[in-house]
């Protein structure tokens, strides 16, 4: 089919303009799109074929070598992207439904007629199957979620309410230590049963935002933390922020920049099993303090005197 | 599950401001909050299912929401018509044998 004539497919002389060949594929692609019409091969078939007539006619270039026999009409197959159809009749598509003016009730009560009916009617039909007459109860369906949480929340844990549709929401404990991309089960928060079967069960995908001083490795914190070099010399307390609040931590004297210290038990606690820890790498900052002239000074008078080289043996010299 | 810059590099030709319009108009629907939104690849579909439907159809800004919301409703339909038929293929021969007779005493048009 792909090497029909691309000139035949959408119905235009072959000196027609461009204008003329993208009005000829717009009025073809409002009858055949897919996703205008689904379930209706015949119209996908159709509508591939045009496209691919188009997206060869509507290039000039690729028109002008096709015309000089170049190129077949094989070389203008577009590549696939996911049609929409296929994920709108699944649960994924099922949000886009619910604000279409049509309501989840509404639709319930296209099953709930059915069922009225068959009730209604008593035995089963002549046949006598094993099924005959027999009310149908089914578990809902699970639906799916999405919920994004700060870092801290997710650290620490935290209540959150998730809003899927106006009036509509979902209370949602976040364990502490929940990790980016886990999955929360809410049971019997999912879709009603039918015919008095059970609900089915909430799926919350939890994401986890990244925090701007904080990183994760499983329960442990690691953070890096400017520190003078005033501190890294003489040592002292200073003050780290941990995801439980601020910390004293003890600098020791001669600490180098990358040097990494341990606040033990400081990183997440998890519900159960032991807490991480937070582990604090050190960077030195000269900050105002470079331009001070007093240093320079002194370090220009001082550094002769005191002959250290820190990449003996990575550079050659 | 993306964010909003990596469904505007897959897709092209469409930048963040008229996305973010789109999300403003309920016409795609990610999860997450302004700024930190997550795209499905329902969501991702549609977006490109919408650029078909203005660019290539040439279906002005005004009618977009009532195409969308008829195809909504088509898919919803669809969708529940699916669970349906699921249903009624689980059954026995001789029930599904049944539901077809009724169906076409319905006066169901059937061919043509």
């Amino acid at each position: 089919m792909a090497n029909d004539d691309p000139y035949a497919i959408l119905g235009v002389k072959r000196e027609a303009s461009q204008d003329e060949i993208r009005r000829a594929y717009r009025k073809l692609a409002k009858k055949y799109h897919p996703d205008l019409n689904p379930g209706n091969k015949e119209a996908e078939a159709r509508f591939k074929t045009i496209s691919g007539a188009n997206d060869l006619l509507s290039d000039p270039e690729k028109r002008a070598r096709f015309d000089r026999g170049e190129i077949d009409a094989t070389g203008a197959e577009r590549p696939e992207h996911a049609a929409y159809r296929r994920y709108a009749e699944g649960a994924g598509g099922a949000k886009y439904h619910q604000e279409s003016g049509v309501s989840e009730d509404e639709l319930g009560d296209i099953f709930a007629d059915l069922f009225r009916r068959q009730a209604g009617r008593g035995g089963g039909p002549g046949g006598g199957g094993p099924g005959g007459g027999q009310t149908i109860r089914l578990r809902g369906a699970d639906r799916a979620f999405a919920l994004t949480v700060d870092f801290l929340e997710a650290a620490r844990g935290a209540k959150k309410r998730l809003t899927f549709a106006p009036g509509h929401s979902l209370d949602v404990t976040i364990p502490a230590g929940f990790a980016d991309g886990q999955i929360l089960r809410l049971k019997g928060q999912g879709d009603p049963g039918l015919g008095g079967g059970p609900p089915g069960d909430a799926l919350i995908e939890v994401h986890v935002a990244p925090h701007k001083l904080f990183r994760r490795e499983g329960n442990d914190i690691h953070i890096e933390l400017p520190v003078t070099l005033a501190e890294a010399v003489l040592g002292g307390k200073i003050s780290v922020p941990t995801i439980s609040g601020t910390v004293s931590m003890t600098v020791p004297k001669g600490a180098d920049s990358g040097a990494v210290l341990r606040l033990k038990g400081r990183g997440i606690a998890p519900v159960s099993g032991a807490a991480g820890n937070q582990y604090v790498t050190l960077k030195i900052v000269l900050g105002e303090q470079k331009t001070d002239g007093a240093l320079a000074a002194f370090l220009a008078e001082w550094a002769p005197r005191h002959p250290f080289d820190p990449r003996s043996g990575m550079v050659e010299s | 599950m993306i964010a909003l810059e990596a469904v505007l590099q897959e897709i092209g030709a469409l930048d963040a401001a008229e996305l973010t319009r789109w999300i403003d108009s309920g016409w795609v629907r990610p999860e997450g909050e302004h700024g930190q939104w997550l795209f499905r690849a329902v969501d991702v579909a549609r977006v490109r299912l919408i650029i078909e439907i203005r660019h290539e159809l040439a279906i002005d800004d005004e009618t977009v929401p009532v195409v969308l919301s008829l195809v909504d409703q088509l898919y919803g339909l669809r969708r529940e018509l699916g669970a349906l038929c699921g249903a009624i293929a689980a059954q026995p021969e001789a029930t599904r044998q049944a539901i077809a007779t009724a169906l076409r005493a319905q006066g169901e048009p059937g061919e043509g």
